[in-house]
């Protein structure tokens, strides 16, 4: 083996290292959510250790996965509102068909919203009160364009927390979830503008659908939320 | 510095230094066999290479390139289904049909070269792109999709088969990259583009008349007509109405039925049903 090829693995070596080094960082984050999440009841002013202000004003989604699951469901509290408001007062010109499948949306966000707060139990925050008057729910344009924009949202979202998700059982239940946005946003695309399931608006270069980062999300979420939002425990 | 210093100051990075190594035998005995031959000078170079024993084979990073070489495979035979598909004359009515197939081919060629890129710059190999029969032959070209390139039907129904088989495959893998940062992020971004062609080929098939299906999958019907038996495995499963011990039909007193309820949750496949149900489009 020549000098070069032994080389090789040298660099690799250091790669690995660094590597394992950034794993162990990303752990040591884990368990100190894990280790609040343990100690939540007792360790609820302990935020105040960190140098950023603390803000402990509005809805607290709590910490580790809890905060990701509470994330989770504001955003379908948030969905599910809006198409049982759709369905109750449908937009001018809604086709038989397009009633039935956004009739099946709505209950597949109910059963969403309803399957974290179940799942939550006391962790659960609570009902947030949506404003959406800035929605014609007579206009199929402005309705059918507000609908892509949740969806897109909420596939960003969940693909953009994944990473943050501690407990596999978790991690799967949010992929069994964001699937089924993706349908809904390719349908609401499609309704729009045929073809437009999976265009350049939300796919890069490579071909991958778009991520946002949890707090980028509510803070786009919020201009239809009344209820004060507290991002402070979910990942920037 | 000797090895113990050298041992010692990673330690402070890694405390499981001496169990990695001390739990990689055959590093540490090659290490041991190569150390009468060597010289000083190389020192550095064989401990390099027993670290890189130690830390290159950790079954995380060969967990991580099984699933990436697994999901390449599902991609090659996706893009190269599309691929054909467009070539074959008259097959895909020129307008908005051939967009979205041309538009759904980009996508899938991106996901390939993507994956290569990234198993490439994680240490790995490329699996090599398999020869595929798309007719589900095993390479006789007859298969229970015989026509799949002359008839637009079996084409948009074999579209659909791979589209939600692949969703189900990427969700089964998402365990095996729990934790593993930008990897899991790219593994779901590709995930939901997987969904979202899924939506529009049942939307295409829903428009053509080719079969009674909605943008998402109704308890576990393939939707498919004469081939449903053919392409069950691919949906065994999808009827599921309890997530997580919850029971999802008619939750928190709501109106949810049990189409709703297998609607609203897509499942996942393990890498053995999914191998099992692309198995008869691969030439051996």
């Amino acid at each position: 083996m020549n000098v070069l090829e032994k080389n090789q693995p040298f660099l690799n070596e250091d790669l690995v290292i660094a590597q394992k080094n950034l794993h162990r960082r990303s752990f040591m984050r884990y368990t100190g959510y894990g280790g609040a999440a343990l100690a939540a009841g007792l360790l609820l002013n302990t935020t105040a250790c960190k140098k950023e202000t603390v803000n402990d004003e509005g809805v607290n989604f709590g910490t580790g996965d809890y905060a990701i699951l509470n994330f989770a469901y504001a955003l379908e509290q948030l969905e599910a509102a809006f198409y049982i408001k759709l369905i109750d007062s449908p937009y001018n010109g809604m086709s038989a068909a397009e009633k039935s499948l956004l009739t099946d949306v709505r209950d597949h966000e109910i059963a969403h919203r309803e399957f974290f707060k179940a799942a939550l139990g006391a962790k659960a925050i609570q009902d947030l009160q949506v404003n959406f008057t800035s929605i014609d729910f007579t206009s199929r344009d402005s309705v059918l364009n507000t609908a892509k924009s949740f969806e897109d949202l909420g596939v960003s979202a969940y693909n953009g927390a994944g990473r943050y998700i501690a407990d596999a059982n978790y991690l799967l239940i949010a992929g069994k979830i964001v699937s089924v946005e993706a349908r809904h946003a390719a349908y609401i695309r499609d309704l729009l503008s045929n073809g437009s399931f999976a265009d350049s608006s939300v796919l890069n270069a490579n071909g991958l659908d778009t991520s946002r980062k949890p707090r980028e999300v509510i803070a786009i979420a919020s201009a239809y939320v009344t209820t004060p939002l507290n991002a402070t425990t979910l990942p920037a | 510095m000797n090895i113990f210093e050298i041992i010692s100051s990673i330690e402070e990075h890694d405390p499981e230094i001496a169990a990695r190594l001390d739990s990689r035998r055959g590093a540490m005995r090659s290490f041991a066999h190569m150390t009468k031959k060597i010289t000083m000078a190389s020192m550095p170079l064989v401990l390099a290479s027993m670290f890189q024993k130690a830390y290159g084979q950790t079954t995380t990073t060969s967990a991580v390139l099984d699933v990436l070489n697994f999901a390449l495979t599902l991609e090659y035979l996706e893009y190269r289904f599309y691929q054909k598909g467009v070539d074959a004359p008259n097959l895909i009515p020129v307008g908005a049909a051939l967009n979205a197939i041309t538009s759904i081919r980009n996508n899938e060629q991106a996901h390939v070269n993507f994956l290569k890129t990234t198993i490439t710059s994680l240490g790995g190999t490329p699996v090599a792109e398999p020869n595929f029969d798309h007719t589900g032959g095993k390479g006789s070209g007859m298969g229970p999709f015989k026509d799949v390139f002359t008839n637009y039907g079996t084409f948009l129904a074999v579209a659909q088969v791979f589209e939600d088989t692949g969703v189900r495959a990427y969700k089964g893998q998402a365990g095996n990259l729990l934790g593993q940062g930008n990897i899991l992020e790219a593994a779901l971004n590709i995930h939901s583009v997987e969904a979202r062609h899924a939506s529009h080929i049942r939307q295409m098939r829903k428009f053509n008349n080719f079969g009674d299906v909605k943008p998402w999958i109704t308890g576990k019907d393939p939707g498919v007509g004469a081939a449903n038996s053919v392409v069950q495995p691919s949906y065994n499963g999808e009827d599921n109405t309890t997530q997580a011990g919850v029971a999802i039909v008619g939750i928190g007193g709501k109106a949810i039925s049990a189409s709703a309820a297998s609607e609203s949750f897509d499942e996942p496949l393990s890498r053995t049903e999914v191998l099992a149900i692309v198995d008869p489009f691969i030439v051996k």
